[in-house]
């Protein structure tokens, strides 16, 4: 039964084998010129002050290889799972509704449990391997860049922190849940729809809703956020800004909270909403805290 | 002797429409048996429902005593050639051989690559390039080469040409002949089925109209003309099946175990695809023609 499936497996195998190889070839030629930067703008031995040295180094990332493969892994972690549900998923039964050849595999002397179990164990397993391997090299390439990304709460060029929803999916075990996730979907597609095409198309739609929804409308309430109050110096790393024609004030704050993954909530990002200056809406490490209030109440509150 | 295949009340349906409904049935070890039946008779559900790609609505079936793929030993013991001879069209003659072997334990490597050189197919040669006749051969070697003691065939031969129809037939006799395997097998074709089967099922809407050893079949049936006669006043041992009339004449299919001697009736017997198509009903002007008798209308 591992022949089986090794053999009408092999060419996809070989696929996602010549990626990782290609990629890693990639990650692993420039990875180290990335850290030299980073050391260069003195990141490695920051320990307090450091969103100057931070916003340099990305800036200078700007328009050059660094940033183009940064986007680029970001991308292929996005397709990777949906392409691994859509190719190796959907057509794993399907194909064999299609070509009828679940009669011939259904009646050899191996149970059709058996068959089942082999087939989605080890293809599930090869598919959240390869997005784990993904994930691995471009978590460990993009390391110095999301770090800094941290330390400023995020650029407008490259994007936001390890938090905002784009980055999250791309980088640590998200990806390995995403691609399970797809391969159950496509499978799933496949045997209720039995024929390829049409499996296909329905996983790419369902997983790009799923992708799209998961992120803005239910991680934000996976888990209730820890809440903290903090008295603001003005004096110390905070700046309190005040425009008068508008009404405004904006309390930027440093909130430093190791490890924190920091998220404005309660009344500051509800009187954001009725501010032009939007508090950043996910942050981690130490991240400006941007408070923002209208009318003649200032709230300060913050969240991590 | 336990049947090669037992059903008692089995019925499936598919929504509110009946596949099969209520069918019971044994079929002996042994034998060739044929399985014949108008499309829609229930033959391919019976036969899904026998390998266990079907589940019963209700009843059961038995196959070698044991519940259809219960297990790995029961799956090894029943070979099947699923109808259009499903094969893996991007896989290699040599690959479909390998993939018997890792499959099944009881695998006789030897057996199936000496069919395959018999028949003249590469065994490099893709078997999506293959000739429908050749993949028929494929997908029967498969079947044949994990030895088991049944084999079942869904209508193997239907889609191709006579020349490859006669050659799969050929070698599926001279196969189970030699390694003593009970075959079923299911098809319209009853000019085919002759020549392979020794003993033949009639299934008509679920129900098996008739059973039994064929050369007993044809024996005991026979086919009366003469004048006009009304079919109830024949001897009760005289069993109509089918009788039909015109102004003068009656010509009555009759079932007797005993010869017929009334000299009233001109006598003779039928082929066994007249006895087929007289106990399906079917009212085909060809099949009239051949054997002289005008339609024929079932009587009860």
């Amino acid at each position: 039964m591992i022949w089986l499936t090794w053999r009408q497996f092999r060419w996809q195998a070989v696929t996602a084998a010549a990626v990782l190889a290609v990629l890693a070839i990639a990650l692993g030629a420039t990875g180290f010129g990335l850290s030299t930067r980073f050391d260069q703008a003195g990141l490695s031995t920051c320990h307090s002050v450091c969103s100057s040295a931070a916003s340099n180094f990305i800036s200078e990332l700007r328009g050059t290889p660094y940033a183009a493969l940064f986007f680029g892994c970001v991308i292929l972690m996005y397709l990777a799972p949906v392409l691994m549900g859509i190719f190796w998923g959907a057509p794993l039964i399907a194909r064999e509704f299609e070509a009828g050849t679940h009669r011939l595999a259904w009646n050899q002397s191996i149970t059709r449990v058996r068959w089942s179990a082999v087939k989605l164990g080890l293809i599930g397993l090869a598919a959240v391997a390869t997005a784990g391997l993904l994930s691995l090299m471009i978590t460990w390439w993009a390391g110095p860049i999301d770090h800094a990304l941290s330390l400023v709460g995020g650029s407008p060029s490259f994007g936001g922190t390890r938090i905002s929803p784009v980055v999250f999916a791309a980088r640590g075990v998200a990806p390995l849940g995403y691609a399970a996730f797809a391969f159950a979907l496509g499978v799933t597609a496949g045997v209720l729809i039995r024929r390829t095409l049409p499996a296909m198309a329905v996983t790419l739609v369902i997983f790009a809703a799923v992708q799209f929804l998961v992120p803005n409308f239910v991680r934000p309430h996976l888990i209730p956020p820890v809440q903290t109050t903090a008295a603001m110096n003005a004096f110390d790393n905070n700046e309190i800004m005040i425009s008068s024609p508008g009404n405004k004030m904006t309390l930027v704050g440093n909130f430093s909270r190791p490890g924190a993954w920091t998220w404005p909530t309660g009344p500051s990002r509800h009187q954001a909403s009725s501010s032009p200056a939007r508090p950043a809406r996910h942050a981690r490490g130490t991240p400006p805290l941007t408070l923002a209030a209208t009318g003649s109440t200032p709230c300060i509150c913050a969240s991590r | 002797m336990t049947a090669a295949i037992e059903a008692s009340g089995l019925g499936k349906r598919y929504g509110r429409r009946w596949a099969l409904s209520d069918c019971t049935l044994s079929i002996p070890t042994g034998r060739v048996t044929g399985l014949v039946g108008p499309n829609g008779a229930g033959k391919t559900t019976l036969i899904n429902l026998a390998t266990g790609m079907l589940a019963p609505t209700t009843g059961t079936i038995e196959v070698l005593g044991s519940k259809p793929a219960s297990g790995p030993e029961q799956l090894a013991k029943v070979g099947y050639v699923a109808q259009d001879t499903p094969t893996y069209a991007g896989l290699s003659v040599e690959d479909h051989l390998r993939f018997g072997a890792h499959m099944n334990p009881g695998w006789d490597a030897v057996l199936a690559r000496k069919r395959m050189s018999q028949l003249g197919i590469d065994p490099k040669q893709k078997a999506g390039k293959l000739s429908g006749g050749q993949r028929a051969q494929l997908a029967l070697t498969l079947a044949i080469a994990k030895r088991p003691e049944l084999l079942i065939l869904d209508e193997p031969i239907a889609s191709l040409d006579p020349l490859a129809r006669r050659e799969f037939l050929q070698v599926l006799m001279e196969t189970t002949a030699e390694h003593e395997i009970s075959v079923v097998m299911s098809s319209h074709l009853v000019a085919d089925l002759e020549r392979v089967t020794d003993y033949l099922i009639v299934l008509l809407s679920s129900r098996v109209r008739i059973a039994g050893d064929i050369d007993e079949m044809l024996a005991t049936h026979y086919l009366l003309s003469g004048a006009r006669r009304d079919p109830a006043t024949l001897p009760a041992s005289q069993q109509v099946i089918s009788a039909s009339h015109t102004d003068r004449q009656s010509t009555i299919l009759v079932r007797s175990a005993e010869p017929l001697l009334d000299p009233s009736w001109s006598v003779s017997q039928l082929d066994l695809e007249d006895l087929v198509l007289a106990y399906m009903g079917n009212t085909t002007t060809t099949a009239s023609a051949e054997t002289g008798h005008k339609i024929m209308e079932e009587q009860r």
